[in-house]
C-alpha cells in the first residue's frame, strides 16, 4: 500500500515536471517570436533607419525607399471602416439572437454566425474578387478598392462582434430586465437605455478585438484591395495594406527590404497587442460596475 | 367600516400621517386567479379584493406563489414564455388579463419594486428621467421638478442632490432601493407592487425603507410580499396568507392585518404566525 | 396622457424592431450569397478525378489530389505538435499551479499575447525560425509547426477553461479515493472536460485548415506530391489564393477548391467531435 502510494506520488512529481516544462516552452514561444522578428528587422531598426518608414517618400524597395505611411493609413482606414459597419450590424445580430428571435430561429441564427466565422479568409477573398469587385467596378473602376476591402472585412468580423456582444448582453443581470419592464418601457428603450449601457464594456472590448482582427487580416485584403501603394483619398482607390505588402514581397525580398517587412510585422503586432490590452483593461475595470447584482 | 386605528403593538414610532388612510373600496378585484408554469400549477383559484390606499401584505412560506401572484398584477408573467394565467383581475372595469390590455400603460399605473435594488447602470438623474421621457414628458423643466419631488418623497433629495450626475450604482443598498421606489412613484402610479423590498438590505436601511412604505399609505395602494411577519404587522392594513398544498399555492386566509394576526380563522394561519409551521 | 407622444414612442419601438430584423436578414442573405456562390460555381467542377489527380497547367486543369495530401499532412503535423503540448499545458495551468501564482499568470498572459499575433506575423516567424534558423526549409514540417504555434494559445485556453469548470467535488472525490493526481486527471478530469477540449480542437482545426498567410513562406507553393515531411507542399487555401490571383482562367478551379476546402473544414469538425466523443466515453466506462 505504502509502496503503491509512493509510486503514484512519483508519477505525480514527474508529470508535474513534464507539464511545467511544457508551460515554460509556451512562454518561451513568445520570447522566440519576438526575438526572431527583432533579429530579422534589426538591420533596419538598428541603423536608426526605422524613422524612414515614416519619412521616406513612398515605398520603392529597389531604390531603398521604405516609406510605410501610405500602407499604415490604408490598413487603418480598412479596419476603421470595417468596424464602423460591423459594430451596428453585429450588435443588432446579438440583439436579434437574444431578444427578438424565437428560440428555434435563434439557434439557427447562432449556427449561421458560427458558420460565417468558420469561412476561410481566402474564400472571402475569392468571393470578394469575383462577386463584389465587379459590382463596385460598375460604379467606379477598377473595383478592387478600399471599399471592397472594407466590405469583405466587415463580413469577416461581424461574427466576432456578434458573439462577443451576445456574451456581454446575456451577462446583464435579469433584475435590470425586470426593472425596465416594470416601468412600462418599450423594448427599444429597454435595450438602448438600460441593457446596452449595462453591457457596454463587453461590447466595446469585443469591437476592439474585432478591429485587431481586421488589422491583422491578410489574404482577403490582399485579394480585393488592389494593392497599389498609395494613401487612400477615396473609397474607390486601390490600396495596399501592411499585411498584404508582407505577403506580396516576402518571396523575393532581400537584406534591408526583408528587414523592413519584418519591421512591418513587428509594428502590426504592437498595434494589435495595444488594442487587446485596452480591451482587457475595459473588461477588468467594468468588473466592479455591475457588482451590486451579486 | 372605518379603518382600524393603529394599535400601539404594530406602529413604528410617530409617523406623519398624510391623507386619511385607506378605504375599503376595491382597487383591484381578483377572481379565480390561477397560474401555471408549463404543467405545474403554482397558484390555484385565488380570489380577493385589494383595497384602495391600503397596504396589503402577502405572507406565507417560500414557494407558495406570492411572487407569482404579484407578477400577474402588472403582467410581468408575460415575459415567461411557458406561464399560463387564468381567471380575472378587474382594474378600472377592465380585466387586466385581457389580451388587448396595453401592458406599457398598465405598468405605468401599477409600479413594481423588487427584492434586490435594481437601479440602472446610469446616473441617478438618468434613472429617474428615463421613465418620464418614455411616458411622454417632454419638458425638461417639468422633468426636473418631478425628479426633485420624487427624491424628496423617498427622503433621498438631501442625500444626493449634489451628485445627481454620478452613477446610481455608487449609492448604498438602502439608497438604491429608495431610488428604485422613487423611480416607480415618479410615474405617479396608483398601485405599487413590492416583492420583499427590505430583505436584501441591512437592518438600518430596512427600517428606513419600511418607514417610507408606511408613508406611502393613503397616496398609493401597496401590495407587499414579505417573509418578515413583524414587518407585515407593522406596515400592513390587510394581510393575505398563502400556503402550499400538494405543491400548489393557495390563498388560505385574507382579512384585516390585526384580525389575521390576533384571531386567525384558519388553523394553518395560526400555526404559521405562531411559528409552528413554515 | 399625451397619446400622440405615446404613439410616437410605439412607432419608434416598431421601427427599431424592423431595423434589428433587417440586420439579421442582411447577415443571413450575405452568408447565403457567399456559400451559394461557392456551391453553385464550385460543385459543378467536382469530379472524382478532380479530387484525386495532380494539378496541371498551373492548376487550370487537372485536380487537387497532391494538394489535398499536403494539406492533410500539414494539418497532421500541426495537430500532432499542438494537441499533446496544448493538453499538457492546460492540465498544468489548471491542476498543478497555484491559481494566480506568478509563473502561471505569466504563462497565461503570454498565451493571450500569442493569441493576438496576426497570422501573417506567424508566417514571418515560421520563415525565420523553422525554415531558415532550424534549416527545415520550405517544407510541410515548417508549415505544420508554424500552424501549431498559431493554434496553441486558443487550444490551451479553451481546454483550461473546460478543466477549471469541472466540479471541484470530483477532484475531492478522487482524492478521497486515494487516487493519484495523474490518475484523477486521466480518468476523471479529462473526460469531464471533454466538451471544452473538443471545442478547442475544432477551433484549432478550423483555423489551421483555413490558414493561408502563415503558410506561403513556410510550406511553400510547390504543387507536386510531397515525398516526405521535409518536402514543400501547397496547402489548399494557398492553392485557392494562387489560382484566383496569379493564374488567369483559374477561377473555376479556385471555386471547386474553395468548395472542397469548406466541405473539408465541416467534415474535419464533425469527425473530430465524434472521435473524441467516443474515445472519452470509452475511457469513462472501460476504466
Amino acid at each position: 500500500m505504502a509502496k503503491a502510494s509512493t509510486r503514484s506520488n512519483r508519477t505525480d512529481t514527474y508529470l508535474s515536471r513534464i507539464l511545467g516544462a511544457m508551460g515554460l516552452l509556451c512562454a518561451l514561444l513568445l520570447v522566440l517570436v519576438v526575438f526572431f522578428l527583432l533579429k530579422e528587422a534589426w538591420p533596419v531598426v538598428q541603423s536608426g533607419g526605422w524613422l524612414r518608414f515614416f519619412h521616406a517618400q513612398g515605398w520603392y524597395p529597389l531604390e531603398q525607399l521604405f516609406g510605410m505611411l501610405p500602407m499604415i493609413w490604408a490598413s487603418i482606414a480598412m479596419a476603421l471602416g470595417a468596424i464602423l459597419l460591423a459594430l451596428p450590424i453585429g450588435v443588432a445580430s446579438a440583439l436579434f439572437l437574444l431578444f427578438y428571435a424565437p428560440p428555434s430561429v435563434a439557434k439557427i441564427y447562432r449556427l449561421l454566425l458560427n458558420l460565417l466565422a468558420g469561412i476561410p479568409s481566402v474564400v472571402f477573398g475569392l468571393w470578394g474578387l469575383t462577386e463584389l469587385v465587379p459590382i463596385i467596378a460598375t460604379w467606379h473602376a477598377p473595383g478592387t478598392s478600399l471599399l471592397a476591402a472594407i466590405l469583405v472585412l466587415t463580413l469577416m468580423i461581424i461574427p466576432t462582434v456578434a458573439l462577443t456582444s451576445v456574451a456581454a448582453l446575456s451577462a446583464v443581470p435579469k433584475e435590470l430586465h425586470a426593472g425596465a419592464q416594470a416601468l412600462g418601457l418599450t423594448r427599444k428603450t429597454r435595450i438602448m437605455s438600460v441593457i446596452i449601457p449595462a453591457a457596454k464594456a463587453g461590447i466595446i472590448s469585443g469591437a476592439l478585438l474585432a478591429t485587431a482582427r481586421a488589422l491583422g487580416e491578410t489574404m482577403a485584403v490582399l485579394m480585393v484591395a488592389g494593392n497599389v501603394v498609395q494613401t487612400p483619398s477615396s473609397l474607390f482607390d486601390p490600396v495596399r495594406a501592411l499585411t498584404a505588402n508582407i505577403a506580396l514581397e516576402m518571396a523575393y525580398a532581400m537584406s534591408d527590404h526583408r528587414a523592413s517587412l519584418f519591421a512591418a510585422g513587428l509594428l502590426l503586432t504592437l498595434i494589435v497587442w495595444g488594442l487587446a490590452l485596452i480591451a482587457s483593461r475595459i473588461v477588468k475595470s467594468n468588473g466592479k460596475v455591475l457588482a451590486y447584482a451579486k | 367600516m372605518t379603518m382600524q386605528p393603529h394599535s400601539p403593538t404594530f406602529t413604528l414610532g410617530q409617523i406623519e400621517q398624510g391623507p386619511p388612510c385607506c378605504e375599503p373600496i376595491p382597487h383591484l378585484s381578483i377572481k379565480g386567479l390561477s397560474v401555471r408554469y408549463g404543467a405545474q400549477t403554482v397558484l390555484d383559484e385565488v380570489s380577493l379584493d385589494i383595497y384602495k390606499g391600503c397596504i396589503t401584505a402577502l405572507i406565507g412560506p417560500s414557494g407558495c406563489g406570492k411572487t407569482s401572484f404579484l407578477s400577474t398584477l402588472n403582467k410581468m408573467t408575460d415575459a415567461i414564455s411557458h406561464a399560463h394565467v387564468t381567471g380575472s383581475i378587474h382594474f378600472d372595469n377592465n380585466n387586466i388579463l385581457d389580451a388587448q390590455t396595453n401592458v406599457l400603460q398598465l405598468r405605468r399605473r401599477i409600479g413594481m419594486i423588487f427584492q434586490k435594488p435594481n437601479p440602472f447602470p446610469l446616473s441617478i438623474e438618468r434613472n429617474l428621467e428615463l421613465p418620464l421621457k418614455e411616458h411622454g414628458i417632454k419638458s425638461r423643466k417639468v422633468r426636473k421638478e418631478k425628479i426633485e419631488k420624487a427624491l424628496r418623497d423617498v427622503g433621498l433629495w438631501h442625500e444626493v442632490s449634489d451628485r445627481l450626475n454620478t452613477s446610481a450604482l455608487a449609492l448604498s443598498g438602502g439608497q438604491q432601493q429608495r431610488l428604485c421606489i422613487a423611480r416607480a412613484i415618479i410615474l405617479e402610479p396608483e398601485i405599487l407592487l413590492m416583492d420583499e423590498p427590505c430583505s436584501a438590505l441591512d437592518p438600518i436601511s430596512s427600517g428606513i425603507v419600511e418607514d417610507l412604505i408606511i408613508r406611502l399609505r393613503g397616496d398609493y395602494t401597496v401590495i407587499i410580499v414579505t417573509h418578515n411577519l413583524a414587518q407585515a404587522k407593522r406596515v400592513a392594513n390587510y394581510a393575505a396568507f398563502f400556503w402550499m398544498k400538494e405543491r400548489v399555492g393557495k390563498l388560505i386566509e385574507f382579512g384585516q392585518c390585526q384580525h389575521l394576526f390576533d384571531t386567525p380563522q384558519h388553523e394553518l394561519t395560526a400555526a404559521y404566525i405562531s411559528g409552528a409551521k413554515g | 396622457m399625451p397619446s400622440r407622444s405615446a404613439s410616437n414612442i410605439r412607432l419608434a419601438d416598431q421601427c427599431f424592431s424592423v431595423l434589428i430584423m433587417a440586420c439579421a436578414a442582411f447577415v443571413t442573405i450575405t452568408l447565403i450569397w457567399v456559400l451559394g456562390d461557392i456551391v453553385i460555381k464550385g460543385a459543378s467542377h467536382i469530379t472524382w478525378s478532380f479530387i484525386t489527380s495532380e494539378p496541371s497547367d498551373a492548376g487550370r486543369s487537372g485536380g487537387i489530389g497532391t494538394i489535398l495530401v499536403s494539406t492533410l499532412l500539414i494539418l497532421c503535423v500541426a495537430l500532432g505538435a499542438a494537441i499533446p503540448i496544448g493538453l499538457g499545458v492546460a492540465v498544468w495551468l489548471s491542476e498543478f499551479t497555484v491559481q494566480h501564482s506568478r509563473f502561471s499568470n505569466t504563462v497565461g498572459t503570454t498565451l493571450d499575447v500569442l493569441a493576438g499575433i496576426p497570422s501573417i506575423v506567424y508566417g514571418l516567424f515560421g520563415n525565420a525560425f523553422f525554415s531558415l534558423y532550424l534549416g527545415l526549409g520550405f517544407s510541410i514540417l515548417s508549415g505544420g509547426l508554424t500552424l501549431a504555434c498559431m493554434i496553441l494559445p486558443i487550444f490551451i485556453r479553451t481546454c483550461e477553461s473546460g478543466l477549471s469548470a469541472v466540479n471541484n467535488d470530483w477532484r475531492k472525490g478522487a482524492q478521497a479515493l486515494g487516487m493519484s493526481r495523474s490518475a484523477a486527471i486521466w480518468h476523471v478530469l479529462l473526460p469531464a472536460a471533454a466538451p471544452a477540449i473538443i471545442a478547442g480542437l475544432i477551433l484549432g482545426i478550423g483555423r489551421a485548415t483555413a490558414e493561408t498567410a502563415a503558410l506561403i513562406f513556410t510550406s511553400g507553393y510547390v504543387d507536386r506530391m510531397p515525398g516526405s515531411l521535409l518536402d514543400s507542399g501547397r496547402a489548399l487555401a494557398v492553392h485557392i489564393y494562387d489560382l484566383s490571383m496569379n493564374v488567369t482562367g483559374g477561377d473555376n478551379a479556385a471555386y471547386a477548391s474553395a468548395f472542397v476546402l469548406i466541405t473539408l473544414i465541416i467534415l474535419l469538425n464533425t469527425t473530430a467531435q465524434s472521435l473524441i466523443d467516443r474515445w472519452f466515453s470509452q475511457r469513462i466506462y472501460a476504466s
